[in-house]
């Protein structure tokens, strides 16, 4: 199968009008020794074959649907509306290209203002761009912001309550650049704020904590937005878009930067991606942010008009002095994104985070209260996740419940070894009181399981 | 005609969306979270029903030009024809709704997707292992230079240099400089290719790569790569590719083959994923066995037993991670799709016809547009409007005015070695008829300028809106909406 239109007879008119009696004429550039080799590819499909074989390798996976999921952890099972498939569907829309040309983009660049929009209303902060990869690299983006903007600031402070995915990412990022990592312990599920202004000083740029947070604490923010402020180190608040329905917005506890994971907003799980990172900055650090942004501006007949702005500070112009390397974006999950703030709206933003906050306390209790099992940190408040220290492993927990169809959560033994027995169990919107009481009943079930 | 924004079409009430209701007792909220963690005020986000949401997207994609409407001569951009089965296999429940974190048992479906997708990129590339975890092309450009980085420290000195030609992409410096190196540009010769002499100059060993794209930007290929190739490594740099025009080469030639140590792909150009109004893409990044090892983690594993496959974390010598989970798999899977339906005839035949477009595109335009490389091109052509801008009319005029003709602009002032660049790549998807509509504008828009510049200043005359004010963009920074005072 190819999706070429030109015909071989096109092919030889063609190269009759550019004036070679053959292909191997144009390419005589590349040297003879480089033309010989053989690619070993399956051979060709046709449309009916791949629908064939690549839908018998989807059937080889689980999805969702045929499970009890109690997974979170940085990717959320959540309603989607149907609107916004239909919707992302349309060709216009996904096969365009970057609204570099604007007057031939106004509807990808209205939208992405309207995202920019909406993500500011719900964080609270002045400054969205139009989107990052996801999450992770969102967080590894700040700091590069950070420390790009103080360059006499060299050290960034991270909260080990920080997703560990993201905190590796943040090291990876800035493996090649001269600063230093320091990692604040955690107490009662929530980072130690003595520790924190013990590790943060003139010389810190950044210090990161994430509310929500990897145990699904809600982080003390407010105070720990003071403390920092006193700094003078830059505040990167990591959230959960979808828990500001019901919590506290960044924009209101001093955050200089807030970041993170789009996906629970109108996008798949996926498998890990494609989701999408949100960056937004107060209005002081418009000029140090990093991504495309979209502005509202007239044309020459005086009407509103959308083009992209402020790319002085992208690497198409200003190459290694830019504030990012960022060119390809997730414009398309941004738009998502968009379409699913919009069609929640204004209360449906507040109903579906305090389902959320309903739900998984309806289930926190319930498991707290059985023989063996209890809540890792009983007296901290939490949004949609919590973690449950179990009576045996949680892995042998989680093994035993599979068998089942239902994955109870992820234990977290393989990010420590010393939480070989917890469980960080997420219950959203999606899980009815059914599925809490086959998760209770399972669970106890397992508990008494002999090995 | 002009659409509103959806906050002025909002009005209090409405919804476009219903929930479930919680059928357990309800406790005050202040009982499961405490007040001062609460939000007070709702965000103001529109009050709309569902029909006033779909209508106003709706209207909006209508204002775009895309593939699916449009000829998108792109230079650079591979704006080729976005197959609808990618999309249909990647949106499959199997794998669309997978959660990442999912016991490898209940997706070796997925597994099984990235093991034949990094299996068939290593044999179109002619690389050893591939990782898909980087979510773009410039996100694929840092991995490998972390990885080059971790490559020299592994052998004592990081080193502090990249090499990069002038003709290269902004995120090819831009890259290097986030990876903690400094930026030697190197010249490109008359030919559009690297200058050697200067090259030779460059190198020295605190060089820890050198970057290039082959074909270049200048749309020509590097006669002198293997060459190139041999005097970087005997310098102790290793040499990467930036693989935003492999477009040009499937089949006929393998950057692994060329000597090159690092490769990114675009698959959302050379593979046919759709760009989304700019992204998602993906940029698989693939290595020599000798820096294998320090790959982004996971790497996928499989059973010597029972063949089953798991992710293997345990990877001592590894970068770390570039982004959380694995990488794009939705996109990786179009881009899979389309290998599967090509085969390696098939692959081979997109870079040939991409080649002759090209060239077709050059034969009938290089009288009235300046050709400043002479030789065959590969699978794009950079003409210069210089002579165009003689008569008063610059590449951004031409560029605006073929949108009026229906044809989405090329790519302008880039590559930045050639002065009032117009950079065009057909891709193989486009008919010879399509071509031909395509050089008639061109020449017409030649004719035009010759006639009277000064009418194409106010081009174009026929999009939704008039050219569009970007000084007063940035200088009155509107990024978010405000309701203004009525």
């Amino acid at each position: 199968m190819n999706y070429i239109p030109n015909t071989d007879a096109d092919l030889s008119a063609m190269l009759r009008e550019i004036g070679v009696a053959s292909f191997d004429e144009l390419v005589a550039a590349i040297p003879a020794s480089l033309r010989k080799f053989k690619m070993e590819l399956p051979p060709a499909m046709s449309e009916p074959e791949l629908q064939r074989e690549l839908g018998a390798m989807a059937a080889r996976n689980k999805p969702l649907d045929a499970l009890t999921s109690f997974l979170g952890a940085g990717a959320y099972e959540h309603f989607i509306p149907t609107a916004i498939d239909h919707l992302v569907s349309r060709g216009e829309l996904y096969t365009a290209y970057t609204p570099y040309q604007a007057e031939a983009s106004q509807g990808t660049l209205q939208l992405l203002y309207e995202y920019q929009s909406l993500i500011c209303r719900l964080t609270g902060m002045d400054i969205s761009n139009a989107s990052l990869y996801d999450g992770g690299s969102a967080v590894g983006e700040s700091a590069y912001l950070a420390l790009n903007a103080q360059p006499k600031r060299s050290r960034i402070v991270v909260s080990s309550a920080l997703h560990p995915e993201y905190r590796q990412i943040l090291k990876t990022y800035t493996a090649g650049l001269e600063m230093e990592i320091v990692e604040l312990p955690v107490s009662d599920g929530v980072t130690n704020l003595d520790a924190l202004v013990a590790a943060t000083n003139e010389d810190t740029a950044a210090v990161l904590l994430q509310s929500p947070n990897f145990f699904g604490c809600i982080e003390p923010m407010q105070k720990a937005g003071e403390l920092i402020k006193a700094t003078g180190a830059w505040f990167v608040a990591v959230v959960n878009p979808l828990s500001l329905g019901a919590l506290r917005p960044p924009g209101e506890y001093g955050a200089d930067l807030a970041v993170g994971e789009g996906q629970p907003l109108g996008i798949p799980v996926g498998y890990g991606g494609p989701y999408v990172g949100f960056l937004t900055s107060t209005k002081q650090l418009v000029h140090k942010i990093s991504g495309r942004i979209v502005g509202r501006s007239v044309d020459t007949e005086g009407r509103d008009a959308f083009c992209l702005t402020l790319q002085a500070r992208e690497q198409h112009i200003r190459r290694e002095k830019a504030t990012s390397n960022i060119c390809t974006n997730q414009s398309l999950m941004a738009l998502r994104v968009a379409i699913f703030l919009t069609l929640l709206g204004k209360r449906g933003m507040r109903e579906i985070a305090e389902l959320n906050l309903r739900r998984s306390h309806q289930a926190a209790e319930v498991i707290s209260r059985m023989p063996g099992f209890a809540l890792k940190f009983p007296r901290t408040p939490f949004f949609n996740e919590f973690v449950v220290t179990c009576p045996a492993p949680a892995q042998t927990i989680c093994d035993r419940l599979e068998r089942d169809g239902i994955i109870a959560g992820l234990p977290l033994g393989r990010f420590d070894a010393a939480m070989e027995r917890d469980l960080l169990v997420c219950v959203t919107e999606a899980k009815s009181t059914a599925d809490i009481e086959r998760l209770v009943e399972a669970l106890g079930r397992a508990a008494n399981q002999r090995a | 005609m002009k659409e509103p924004l959806i906050f002025d079409l909002s009005s209090p009430g409405r919804r476009a969306c219903s929930l479930p209701a919680f059928d357990a007792p309800a406790k005050p909220l202040t009982e499961l979270v405490p007040q001062d963690c609460l939000r007070q005020d709702d965000a103001e986000l529109p009050e709309v029903s569902e029909i006033d949401v779909v209508r106003h997207v709706t209207r909006l994609s209508q204002l775009n030009f895309s593939v699916d409407t449009h000829f998108y001569p792109l230079g650079s951009c591979t704006m080729k024809y976005n197959p609808k089965i990618n999309d249909r296999i990647a949106s499959l429940p199997g794998f669309a709704n997978v959660h990442p974190y999912q016991p490898a048992s209940t997706a070796q479906g997925a597994l099984a997707a990235f093991g034949l997708l990094e299996q068939t990129l290593c044999e179109i590339t002619g690389m050893d292992a591939f990782t898909l975890q980087p979510a773009a092309g410039a996100h694929g450009e840092l991995t490998g230079l972390l990885l080059i980085r971790a490559y020299h420290t592994a052998r004592g000195n990081p080193r502090r240099k990249v090499i990069v030609p002038d003709s290269a992409h902004g995120t090819n410096p831009s890259s290097a400089h986030l990876a903690g190196y400094d930026v030697v540009t190197v010249p490109s010769n008359k030919q559009g290719e690297i200058d050697i002499e200067k090259f030779r100059a460059a190198l020295d060993e605190e060089v820890a790569a050198v970057m290039l794209t082959n074909p270049s930007t200048h749309g020509v290929f590097e006669t002198n790569i293997l060459e190139i190739a041999a005097m970087a490594h005997k310098a102790g740099a290793l040499l990467y590719y930036d693989g935003a025009n492999l477009n040009a080469l499937i089949g006929l030639a393998r950057p692994g083959d060329m000597g090159f140590d690092v490769v990114h792909l675009n698959v959302h150009k050379t593979f046919s994923t759709p760009h989304g109004g700019g992204g998602p893409g993906a940029g698989p990044v693939g290595v020599k066995k000798s820096l294998e090892a320090f790959l982004p983690t996971p790497r996928l594993a499989r059973n010597a037993t029972d063949g089953t496959l798991s992710w293997n974390y345990d990877r001592p010598q590894t970068i770390g991670k570039m982004r959380s989970f694995y990488g794009n798999t939705g996109i990786l899977l179009r881009a899979l799709t389309y290998i599967l339906a090509h085969g390696a005839d098939g692959l081979r035949r997109v870079s040939e016809v991409a080649i002759v477009n090209a060239n077709y595109i050059k034969a009938k335009l290089k009288d009235l547009y300046d050709d400043p490389f002479p030789q065959p091109c590969m699978h794009e052509i950079v003409f210069s409007g210089r002579l165009q801008k003689k008569q008063g009319s610059s590449a951004r005029d031409i560029a605006k005015r073929l949108l009026d003709f229906g044809f989405h602009a090329p790519t302008i002032y880039f590559p930045l070695t050639v002065p009032e660049a117009l950079m065009i790549e057909p891709t193989e998807t486009e008919s010879r008829e399509m071509l031909d509509r395509f050089i008639a504008a061109m020449r017409q828009i030649a004719g035009e300028i010759a006639a009277n510049a000064e009418t194409l200043h106010n081009a174009p005359f026929t999009m939704p809106v008039t050219r569009v004010d970007e000084v007063k963009a940035a200088r009155e920074l509107d990024v978010s909406f405000v309701k203004r005072n009525a």
